[in-house]
């Protein structure tokens, strides 16, 4: 009996001191305190901005390790929004994403690279209509610490660019919209 | 002349007729059209703008047609009619007034379902009646298309029977609609 209660406080104190390292967290999407937005040029004159209302995601973080570090999001497409539901239909259709036949699109990271300041290159493949290509996201670690709530949280921003010919986007918008960024930010909250 | 009578249709009814029928292809042919054009097209924003103001004009007509059709007398079919094809008739326009109402409904739930509404020709907007909902304009969409294609496809089996009238049995029934009396 006794010896079952010092394990368990050792268990406690053990994963109290192991949570100062590596630690797994879940995207907080349930209360939308994470975000992936897209920007793209409207023919070269101003910005159409739009972001996916549906994805969740995790990652494992040390502070102390970044190199670590390891992240994956799984995006619903069909949940596109710019603003403008007739707009939205033709992002959805076969012209764009074409979300009936390839209704997921994810990132997985394959290598984080390091570079001083809270700052480090996730590489790793993103999957859109059915391609998947690598690239390279610019992360940035924000800050954590404990919440209000009794709970623990993490937060980061990164931005990528692509073409969206290297995805099969078929629909050409022009020589000025042939890139898309986009930019996340996300805050995890520990498992 | 400008009412219908028991032996024949007037001239508002003919025209009305005659107007939808041009306005139902035209629209048909130029949605197809749109829906295909580059984003660089010319057309691109233009024949959108065009397809829904008619479009929202058309809703306005068939709702006086219906007025009209239900003020006024029905012109009886020709005698040389079966049972059949006067059972027919009767129900395919029914079907027809059905389709052109749910098709005109399905292209204005596309275009208002983030809460946006109709702007008719720059002259008047028709609100969104509904509150945005989300993903409304795809179902509505397909909706639509499936609606423009089974009108079109019935309007041209009325033609054909019209045809088949004047050609075959060699009836009034296709002259009707051509002179007022």
């Amino acid at each position: 009996m006794k010896k079952s209660i010092v394990g368990a406080v050792l268990g406690v104190m053990l994963t109290g001191a192991a949570s100062v390292h590596a630690a797994d967290f879940v995207m907080d999407t349930k209360n939308a305190h994470s975000f992936i937005q897209f920007k793209m040029s409207h023919l070269g004159f101003s910005w159409v901005l739009g972001r996916f209302n549906k994805f969740d995601g995790e990652f494992s973080y040390d502070e102390a390790n970044p190199a670590a570090a390891k992240v994956s999001v799984n995006i619903d497409p069909s949940s596109v929004d710019t603003n403008h539901a007739e707009r939205d239909k033709h992002v959805r259709s076969e012209d764009f994403l074409y979300v009936d036949k390839f209704p997921d699109a994810k990132f997985v990271s394959k290598k984080v690279v390091p570079e001083g300041d809270g700052k480090a290159k996730i590489i790793g493949d993103l999957t859109l209509r059915g391609v998947t290509k690598e690239v390279v996201l610019d992360a940035k670690h924000i800050a954590g610490g404990n919440d209000p709530w009794g709970g623990y949280r993490e937060g980061f921003e990164g931005t990528t660019t692509f073409k969206l010919k290297d995805f099969g986007i078929p629909k050409s918008l022009g020589p000025a919209a042939e890139e898309i960024q986009l930019y996340m930010t996300v805050e995890g909250i520990r498992k | 002349m400008w009412k219908n009578t028991q032996q024949n249709y007037g001239l508002i009814a003919i025209l009305l007729h005659w107007l939808v029928a041009l306005v139902v292809f035209g629209l048909f042919g130029l949605g197809l059209y749109m829906t295909d054009l580059s984003y660089y097209d010319a057309w691109y924003q233009k024949a959108p703008f065009i397809h829904k103001s008619i479009g929202m004009l058309l809703l306005f007509v068939i709702v006086f047609r219906l007025v009209w059709r239900f003020i006024n007398v029905r012109p009886e079919p020709e005698a040389s009619l079966s049972r059949i094809e006067k059972v027919a008739s009767e129900w395919a326009h029914r079907l027809l007034y059905l389709l052109l109402i749910a098709t005109m409904i399905a292209g204005y739930l596309i275009s208002t379902a983030d809460g946006r509404g109709i702007d008719v020709f720059g002259w008047f907007e028709i609100p969104a009646l509904l509150p945005p909902v989300k993903g409304m304009e795809d179902i509505a969409g397909e909706i639509h298309e499936v609606l423009a294609w089974t009108l079109v496809g019935l309007a041209v089996l009325h033609a054909l029977a019209a045809i088949k009238h004047h050609v075959i049995d060699k009836d009034k029934t296709l002259m009707r609609m051509f002179s007022p009396k």
